[in-house]
């Protein structure tokens, strides 16, 4: 137990994801350590985040303002929809630059284990986009794994009678990898989504 | 440190730190094992998909106090058909938290196990209407807490049994009648899952009475778990 204000910040540092008491306590230490322009600038860096940075209304992207900057870019194709779990996934894609539609963020994936069912997810607010945008194709760029196949079959179900035209992003070996390391279901998964090769 | 092989299947995974996942094993010697796979979630880790909740693996684990390592895992079955289903997908999440509910840590449970296993290869093999019910049945038998079937609870009797009481432990006749009502058809499919024609009553279609099934044996299972199934409460295809 530390004094007062050193103990608070203890505590707050101890509710971080992945920040156990001790590593709590390391990093209040460090912080009691740095010079005050240095703690500032951390201690500002998280007051403007929280007054700034909002959730985009239409997309649920991370937004400065109103409408996030993929919402209020209208050189994005808008009649193409890419759905992911997470705001980081949009960095993921963007980073390709293989995508010019807009997204649509879930925030998280189906997980029965946990409870989370489509109502905890941003499906309704999809729904309702395809009344009001002009969509015609969705990407369905959920996570490869167990809760993410899950919510793309479930989201495929929901949207294809609509008569739009509903993708998932192809599962392969990553590039630089050696074959013989390849787990079972991610090359068998490779052997099917295989394509021609121009000659 | 000590290391150790068996085979398992993966119940859940939790995500640890930047890259890592705790995962939670059902294992044939060892009981439920929690351990810690390193680098997973990278696209490049050695683990790739094998490590995924419903993988059936064989593995080579580090001993550790609280949290094993998962040192290397090699597939067994996939039940690719499974997770390409969102219906046996959802059926699946059920046999995995039952399975977490019932199993302890480091308690080898090698019959339970059996049943996991024997239950994800039959779903993936066909997508049964009763395979829940029959696993939770089966399961509450080998627990010892099987439902009486045969007879009313509370008087004997043998004929004219028309309730269902998981509090009292089975049915009841028409005298001593509380619960919820169950229908002849219903009670000899019970008595079928329980009485060693599992293969029959997996054959059975889909339809009012695998709903009506499917119900009681939740009902049932919830009961003897003391708390609800999530995995049903939340499923993506009710
Ligand atoms: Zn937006
Ligand atoms: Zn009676």
């Amino acid at each position: 137990m530390f004094t007062g204000p050193l103990q608070a910040l203890v505590d707050e540092l101890g509710r971080l994801p992945g920040i156990g008491p001790k590593s709590a306590q390391r990093i209040a230490f460090h912080l009691l350590k740095v010079a005050p322009e240095d703690a500032m600038r951390l201690a500002e860096a998280i007051v403007d985040v929280k007054e700034r940075i909002t959730l985009c209304p239409r997309c649920f992207n991370v937004a400065e303002g109103d409408l996030c900057a993929i919402c209020s870019d209208d050189r994005r194709d808008g009649t193409m929809l890419c759905v992911v779990e997470d705001p980081r996934d949009i960095v993921a894609v963007e980073k390709t630059q293989e995508f010019r539609g807009r997204y649509h963020v879930l925030h998280g994936a189906l997980n029965p284990l946990e409870g989370v069912g489509p109502d905890q997810l941003r499906v309704k607010e999809l729904l309702g986009r395809l009344d009001d945008e002009a969509i015609t194709e969705i990407i369905l760029c959920t996570n490869p794994n167990l809760e993410g196949e899950a919510t793309a079959m479930y989201l495929a179900r929901l949207l294809k009678p609509l008569g739009l035209s509903v993708t998932r992003i192809a599962s392969g070996l990553p590039v630089g990898g050696d074959l013989e390391y390849a787990d079972e279901l991610t090359l068998g998964r490779a052997l099917e989504g295989r394509r021609e090769v121009d000659a | 440190m000590s290391l150790y092989r068996d085979e398992g299947v993966v119940l859940r995974t939790i995500r640890l730190g930047e890259a890592d996942r705790i995962v939670t094993m059902i294992t044939k010697a060892h009981g439920k094992v929690r351990a810690v796979a390193k680098g997973v979630r990278r696209t490049k880790s050695k683990f790739g998909a094998r490590l995924e909740p419903l993988s059936h693996v064989s593995l080579l684990c580090w001993q550790g106090r609280e949290l094993d390592i998962v040192n290397q895992a090699e597939v067994t079955d996939t039940f690719r058909a499974v997770r390409e289903d969102l219906g046996r997908v959802a059926k699946a999440y059920t046999v995995l938290e039952v399975t977490d509910q019932l199993s302890q840590e480091r308690h080898a449970n090698p019959r339970l196990y059996d049943m996991v296993v024997g239950a994800l290869r039959a779903l993936d093999a066909r997508d049964a209407p009763l395979l829940v019910p029959a696993f939770c049945l089966k399961v509450l038998a080998l627990e010892g807490s099987s439902p009486v079937v045969d007879e009313c609870v509370s008087c004997g009797e043998r004929e004219g049994l028309v309730a269902f009481d998981i509090i009292e432990g089975g049915v009841l006749c028409r005298s001593c009648r509380r619960g919820r009502s169950i229908s002849p058809a219903a009670l000899e499919l019970v008595r079928r899952i329980l009485g060693g024609g599992l293969t029959s009553a997996l054959a059975e279609p889909d339809g009012p009475l695998a709903g009506e099934v499917t119900d009681l044996a939740t009902e049932a299972m919830e009961a003897h778990l003391d708390r609800r199934l999530r995995s049903v409460r939340s499923s993506p295809t009710a």
